[in-house]
Order: C-alpha cells, then structure tokens, then sequence
C-alpha cells in the first residue's frame, strides 16, 4: 500500500464514502463511472451505515508481518444496513465464536504501517455488536 | 449559555488483572489492590492508539448531538502523551474520520495527564468568545509503564471527548480555573520508550498542591463550597489519590463514586478525568454541579463548573455509557499477551 493511495483512498476508508447508482438505487463500494446494473453514469455519493451483518468470513492463521499479534484473526464479507458490501477484518473477537449472519458495528482502527519509520494506515474494521 | 452539547467516551476491549502483573515480578498484588485500589486495567488492542479511540468517542459525542453537521465543527484539540506520531497531527486523521475536513483548527496537545482538559477549554473559550459555533476537546492515551515499574500497574487506554457549543447544551461551563508550576514530578525525554518519575515527589509537591489549589481557587471563582456540587471528578492516576484528594476538600465518597472509574480501568492520563467526567453525565441529572479538576506533571491542574441542564437526560441513552463499555465482556490477556501486544517483547 503505498502513501499515495492510503492518501487518495482516505474518504472511503475512513468515513465508508460510496457511490449510489442515480438509475436504478444500487450502492457501489468503492464508487465506480458506470454501474454494471442499469448502465447510468450518474451516482451521488453516500455514506454506508455503521451497522451490518456478516455474510461470510474465513479465519486468517498464517499472517502477514503486520499482524503477528492479532493472529488468529477473521476477515468477514458484511452487508451493511441501507446497502453497500465491505470486507473488513474483525477485531476484538474469538474468531472461533464468529457466525454467519452475526451482527457486526464498523470501527476506526489501525490497518497496518510501513514498517518502523512509514506512515501508519488507518481504516475501518468491524467488531461484534 | 455554552458549554458541553454532546460526549462520548472509549474504553478499549482487552484487560489485564493486577494479580496477573504482580505474579510476574513476584510482587503481593494486595498491596496495589488496597494501597492504591486499582483491580484491572485497559489496555489496547495491537489495532489501537490515541487516534482510533478519539475518533470512537468522537463520534459517540455526535451520535448524541446528532442534529450537529460536522463541517460546523470549527476546531478539534487532542490532549494525549501518546500521539502515533512524533511529527505529524493526530487531530486531522480524526477529524477526517467524523467529516469536519478541511475548514477547521487543530494541533495537538501534550501536558502529560491533564492535555485533555486543557483542549477543553481551548474548544469551549472558541466556542463561548462566539468565534466559532462548536469546537471538540478530546483527552485520550495509551500510556506505558515500563516493566515491572509501579506505573505498570495503572497506566491504561482510553479516552473522552466533549463537543461545545452554543445551543442546546447539556452541561452549562459555570467557571474555570488553570493553576500551573515549574514542577518535575514526572517526564520522558524524546526517543524514550518510557517515562521516568520523581518517586515519593510526585505525591504532595505535584498532584496535591496543584490539584487542591486549582480546586479551591475554582470554587472559590464560583462561589461554591463543596456541599453546591452533586459531584466531583479529580484526576484518577490510582484509585486513592481522588478519594483522598476529595476528603481533604470536604467532599463525600458519594460525591466522588460515579466517576471515580479507575479501578476497573487504569489510569488513562489525558483521558482520566475527562473519562471521569464522561461517566458522571451518563448518569446526572438536569440542575446538578459537577466539579471537575484535572492534574498534569510538570505540573498543573485545570478545574472546571459545570451544571447539567434540562436537555441531559435525553442524549444519555443515545451512545454507550461508559460503565456499560467497561462492563460489556472485556477479554482478560495473560502477562505474555499483554507484553507482545504493547511492544514490550518482540515475537
Ligand atoms: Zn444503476
């Protein structure tokens, strides 16, 4: 993940800013030019709730460097209410305890950072509610 | 009238039992648990820092003030001795995570455990001069005691945050008071992992001197005495200072209790009284004083009179009570998971 994107990325991953679909209602997340439902162009641009319900996830044991200490750790798919789709890793959890269709809150948290001296990268994950 | 329109408060997940630190060092965890009355502690998630637990009692304070638009928010001050950065804001990745971006005033704040107070009043003196319509004062930390250290046992994470305003305002700012000295009680030098304190100096010179001044001079400002107030909130770096603190004024337990949060919490520096004070209105009723005096090293206390309104009662429920986060299912660590989780040891 580079600064630059972190950067250019900042409003949907630190406040969930999405696209919705001005024909046909449906929400896009990350926003996108032309929706693969009705063909329209045109999207206004929404915030997705903080509320939602895990559709699916899987267990992470094997991790990447940046979260050694948070292993064994879930990533969940998670509709959110109103619409939108995220996938986020769950924090605050016994992965084991997870069920699909639990309901989920989405959080502010630290995602990774670029080693020792790199920027720190902030974004959203979900808790159980 | 200004004062506080909404608050919010974060208490991180994990915990770690003072029996769990004491049987490490070989230490009698009675000691800590009757001299200095602390049980547990807060402690971070590896995913937690200063920002992410402003920005959760951010938002909590605007789900109460919910009619509030963010881009009306001129400024945000975030009092904390563990910013994630040496060089480089905390308060515009929180800002941007509740949408106040661009048009507002920010820079952090650091004066050991009362740089959050010290936010409040910069936010509310904006908000009440009417340059500005809100303005957020936050006080959070996740502090550090080194290993095996007394401070081990208390320092915690968590944080408060108070929007001011104009309208609407839940809790009336009655009067304030700053009391400071040059006095090295406590301190870290650049590039230290952890502070350093003057041992017993810390106790009468420092935390009771400025403490107990500030708090006599503010009342004496208000024209109070103890018996005005239904509560007070004093700085908690354990569980007996505060108590004390508050019979040598002239206050009751009672007065003190509902936000006297540290001894299932920590310690949470900048976060401790505001967090004190976060606890107090989840519970206060319209019409009633609360006093409320921070303390710094190096050292200095900020003393605050508020007085809850009619509007109160309604944003209590509207986000959750801090007592309720401290009692919602905390998940216990082992020494070993502690260490590794706060960088103490490297796996
Ligand atoms: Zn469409």
């Amino acid at each position: 993940m580079t600064v630059a994107r972190i950067w250019r990325e900042r409003g949907r991953r630190y406040r969930l800013e999405a696209a919705r679909c001005k024909g046909c209602g449906k929400v896009f997340f990350p926003g996108r030019l032309v929706c693969d439902k009705c063909g329209s162009r045109e999207f206004e641009e929404i915030r997705l709730s903080d509320k939602g319900k895990i559709l699916t996830y899987t267990v992470i044991r094997v991790p990447p460097p940046a979260h050694t200490y948070e292993t064994p750790y879930a990533v969940a798919i998670v509709e959110l209410e109103g619409g939108g789709r995220i996938t986020a890793m769950v924090a605050d959890c016994d992965p084991e305890k997870l069920e699909i269709g639990q309901n989920v809150r989405v959080v502010f948290r630290k995602i990774s950072q670029d080693g020792e001296k790199g920027i720190k990268f902030y974004g959203y994950k979900v808790v159980p509610a | 009238m200004s004062g506080i329109v909404g608050w919010g408060s974060s208490v991180p997940k994990y915990r770690i039992k003072v029996e769990e630190i004491a049987r490490q060092w070989g230490e009698d965890p009675e000691s800590f648990k009757k001299g200095l009355m602390l049980r547990e502690k807060s402690v971070p998630g590896p995913d937690q820092d200063t920002i992410t637990i402003s920005v959760e009692a951010a938002r909590y304070a605007l789900q109460r003030a919910s009619y509030v638009d963010p881009g009306e928010i001129g400024a945000i001050y975030i009092g904390s001795e563990s910013h994630p950065y040496a060089v480089k804001p905390s308060g515009v990745t929180v800002a941007e995570a509740i949408g106040m971006q661009p048009d507002f005033h920010t820079a952090d704040l650091e004066f050991a455990c009362k740089a959050g107070s010290q936010g409040m009043f910069l936010a509310w003196s904006l908000v009440d001069s009417g340059r500005m319509k809100y303005a957020f004062g936050i006080g959070a930390d996740t502090s550090q005691g080194a290993p095996a250290n007394a401070l081990e046992y208390s320092a915690s994470a968590g944080g408060a945050a108070f929007l001011f305003g104009r309208e609407k305002v839940v809790a009336e700012v009655i009067e304030t008071h700053s009391y400071a000295t040059d006095t090295p009680d406590f301190w870290r030098r650049e590039h230290e992992f952890y502070p350093q304190h003057g041992g017993r100096f810390t106790g009468e010179p420092a935390y009771f001197h400025h403490l107990l001044s500030c708090a006599r001079i503010v009342m004496e400002k208000a024209g109070m005495k103890p018996s005005d107030f239904a509560y007070a909130v004093f700085h908690m770096p354990n569980g007996k200072f505060p108590m004390r603190a508050g019979k040598i004024l002239g206050f009751k337990k009672e007065q003190i209790e509902p936000g006297w949060v540290v001894p299932i919490l920590g310690n949470t520096y900048s976060g401790a009284s505001p967090m004190g004070l976060a606890a107090t209105l989840d519970i206060a009723k319209p019409g009633e004083r609360i006093l409320m005096v921070s303390f710094g090293s190096g050292a200095g206390s900020d003393g605050f009179v508020f007085e809850t309104t009619s509007e109160l009662p309604a944003l209590q429920d509207k986000a959750p009570k801090l007592r309720a986060q401290l009692a919602d299912d905390p998940i216990y660590l082992t020494y070993g998971q502690y260490a590794a989780f706060r960088g103490k040891i490297r796996v």
